[in-house]
């Protein structure tokens, strides 16, 4: 492998029923800071089946090129034929980092990409820079420059560890959705569009879906949620979460939910925060009835603002909580309620 | 039907965690359990064992002491164990580690591999795939559910709105999630068989097809540049008001920050 021959940011702009994902843009805002301390350009690879309208929309995020593998054998997500489309990009236009969003469609395709063109991959980071590997001189050893830092949580948020890909080309990366900034929207920018199709030939590694099942539940996406009211296991029942649903409609906020709300079926898994779930961080958090296990707070410390209530004192969600009341949440959440309703109501 | 689960011996996160100076995990000096989502994998494993008879061959690799995890699979009905332990495997990332484990599954006949879809202590969902892909057979990742139909497996695919019923021939290799079922507790009569029972040992010798290049520490691309504990924002204020006082407490909060 001539590393040298590897030149330019590529991101996996995932689509799913031919609608980007957020996480698709914000892997470009991202590339763009990577690009641009690299002297290089942002490419977005597009797969999918009839999607070549949503190359505007990467280009007016900031993509500078746009490669578009248009098949009807990707209509909708399989790995096999997505891992050939990507693997035989990364063959052909030998980019030097390549980011895919860490969501279930990533952390399957990207592990799959990585075995076949043989590279690593980094998965759920939160964090990406340039810098240099190792990051002070080791005597003995060539400091590499301009090599992808890339920084994720593990051992359940318990450790933060950085890691490089020194030796391997390209840099892969899963990124974890609701981490990274979009750019704002720049109508009208065009990007060069480049087709190519290396061939689909079904095999036994081709897997057939016989039905697609969508969540019935209304898709709300807690990750873009200004406020979220978030309830646990402490909230009681399914029912109780009323209460929730109450202050959240006077606040205009969503609901959201941990992991066990999740586990006992009161809730479906599109509105989970935490390490299973989703990575959000919201202007202000209410944690109502969330102990506040490790694996949650992993997907929600990042708020501005976190409120939580909670009957047990020694709950640790009150060690990341800005404002902890320990209290009863069937006391407060109503009355909380009513006097906004009146605060609101006289603006 | 022949079925290999990979299983992983994982520190349980909830204690503490431990390194070695170059940045590496001390696993040694860590308390261990089955990892959750390779434990919902063999006990999907051992579920079509008692529908349709299947062999139930348990690998894993890492440390002697990962034969611990192995008894608790051949206690919980597994069939055989192999353990996959050698010195120049140390280290490894989940590139060398996949390699290893399909380099170790090539020696076995299988129909069915299933794995969890990620350990608790890297939490990468990587090494499934990737075994899978060293193989060439198919995969399919996140299952919620797994039937057999013939001589394929019809697979309920878990994505964040919707779920995929998937149709694949077998060979194939699934990665469970922790949710797929409830695991099965050690039999006592298990338990004491398993105590007595062969485990495997295979080392560096043992592995099919496979370059010294790409194992352990030397054949991983990824390398660790930094390793560190989490640093928390730390608590806040903490309080204990009556309701009407919380109330006033929370709006006066939401006031400062201009939220209202």
């Amino acid at each position: 492998m001539n590393i040298e021959e590897y030149k330019g940011v590529f991101v996996f702009a995932q689509q799913v029923d031919n609608e980007l994902s957020g996480i698709a843009l914000e892997l470009i805002g991202k590339g763009k800071d990577l690009a641009k301390d690299l002297g290089t350009e942002v490419t977005a690879v597009l797969v999918g089946s009839d999607v070549k309208g949503l190359a505007d929309e990467l280009a007016a995020y900031g993509a500078d090129k746009v490669i578009l593998v248009d098949d009807p054998e990707l209509k909708e997500y399989r790995t096999e034929p997505y891992a050939h489309a990507l693997a035989s990009v990364i063959e052909k236009y030998k980019p030097e980092i390549m980011l895919v969003g860490a969501t279930a469609i990533g952390r399957d395709l990207g592990p799959r990409v990585s075995a076949r063109v043989h590279t690593g991959l980094t998965a759920d980071c939160t964090q990406l820079e340039i810098g240099d590997f190792p990051i002070n001189p080791i005597p003995g050893k060539e400091q590499l420059h301009n090599q992808l830092l890339m920084t994720r949580p593990a051992f359940g948020g318990n450790t933060i560890a950085t890691i490089a890909c020194p030796a391997f080309r390209p840099q892969m990366a899963t990124v974890r959705p609701g981490v990274m900034q979009k750019l704002p929207k720049n109508e009208g920018a065009k990007a060069v569009i480049e087709e190519f199709n290396p061939g689909f030939t079904p095999d036994n590694k081709y897997v057939e879906i016989l039905e697609v099942v969508k969540s019935v539940v209304d898709t709300v996406d807690i990750m873009d949620a200004k406020i979220l009211v978030s309830g646990g296991r402490g909230v009681g029942s399914p029912e109780n979460f009323k209460l929730l649903d109450d202050l959240a409609e006077v606040l205009g906020a969503t609901v959201s939910c941990s992991r066990a709300v999740v586990d006992a079926g009161w809730k479906s898994k599109d509105l989970q925060v935490g390490q299973t779930g989703k990575t959000v961080r919201p202007n202000v958090y209410f944690a109502i009835g969330i102990s506040g296990a490790i694996q949650h707070l992993a997907g929600m410390e990042e708020s501005d603002l976190i409120i939580a209530i909670n009957k047990d004192e020694t709950a640790p969600i009150f060690d990341v909580a800005d404002y902890g009341l320990v209290g009863d949440l069937n006391k407060i959440l109503p009355a909380l309620t009513e006097k906004l309703k009146t605060e609101l109501a006289a603006k | 039907m022949k079925i290999v689960v990979c299983i992983k011996q994982v520190p349980d996160t909830k204690g503490g965690v431990k390194f070695n100076p170059d940045g590496t995990l001390d696993r040694g000096a860590m308390l261990t359990i089955m990892n959750p989502d390779d434990k919902a994998g063999l006990e999907a494993a051992l579920r079509l064992k008692d529908e349709f008879g299947a062999e139930v061959t348990v690998v894993t690799m890492g440390l002697p002491k990962a034969e611990d995890v192995l008894r608790e699979a051949l206690a919980m009905g597994a069939d055989k164990a192999i353990l996959v332990t050698d010195r120049v495997l140390g280290g490894a990332d989940t590139w060398a580690t996949s390699t290893t484990l399909a380099g170790a599954i090539r020696n076995l006949e299988y129909d069915l591999i299933i794995t969890g879809r990620q350990a608790i202590d890297g939490d990468t969902a990587q090494v499934g795939p990737q075994i899978s892909e060293h193989l060439g057979i198919p995969v399919i990742s996140y299952a919620q559910n797994i039937k057999i139909d013939g001589d394929s497996v019809i697979v309920e695919r878990q994505y964040d709105d919707r779920y995929h019923v998937l149709k694949a021939k077998m060979p194939c290799l699934i990665t469970a999630l922790a949710e797929l079922n409830e695991p099965r507790y050690m039999t006592p009569g298990g338990i004491f068989d398993a105590c007595k029972a062969d485990i495997t040992v295979w080392g560096r010798a043992d592995l099919k097809d496979v370059d010294d290049s790409n194992l352990g520490l030397k054949g991983s691309p990824t390398q660790i540049a930094k390793a560190s504990d989490k640093v928390r924002k730390g608590a806040g204020e903490k309080v204990t008001l009556d309701a009407s006082e919380s109330v006033d407490y929370i709006i006066d909060k939401l006031k400062v920050k201009h939220v209202i």
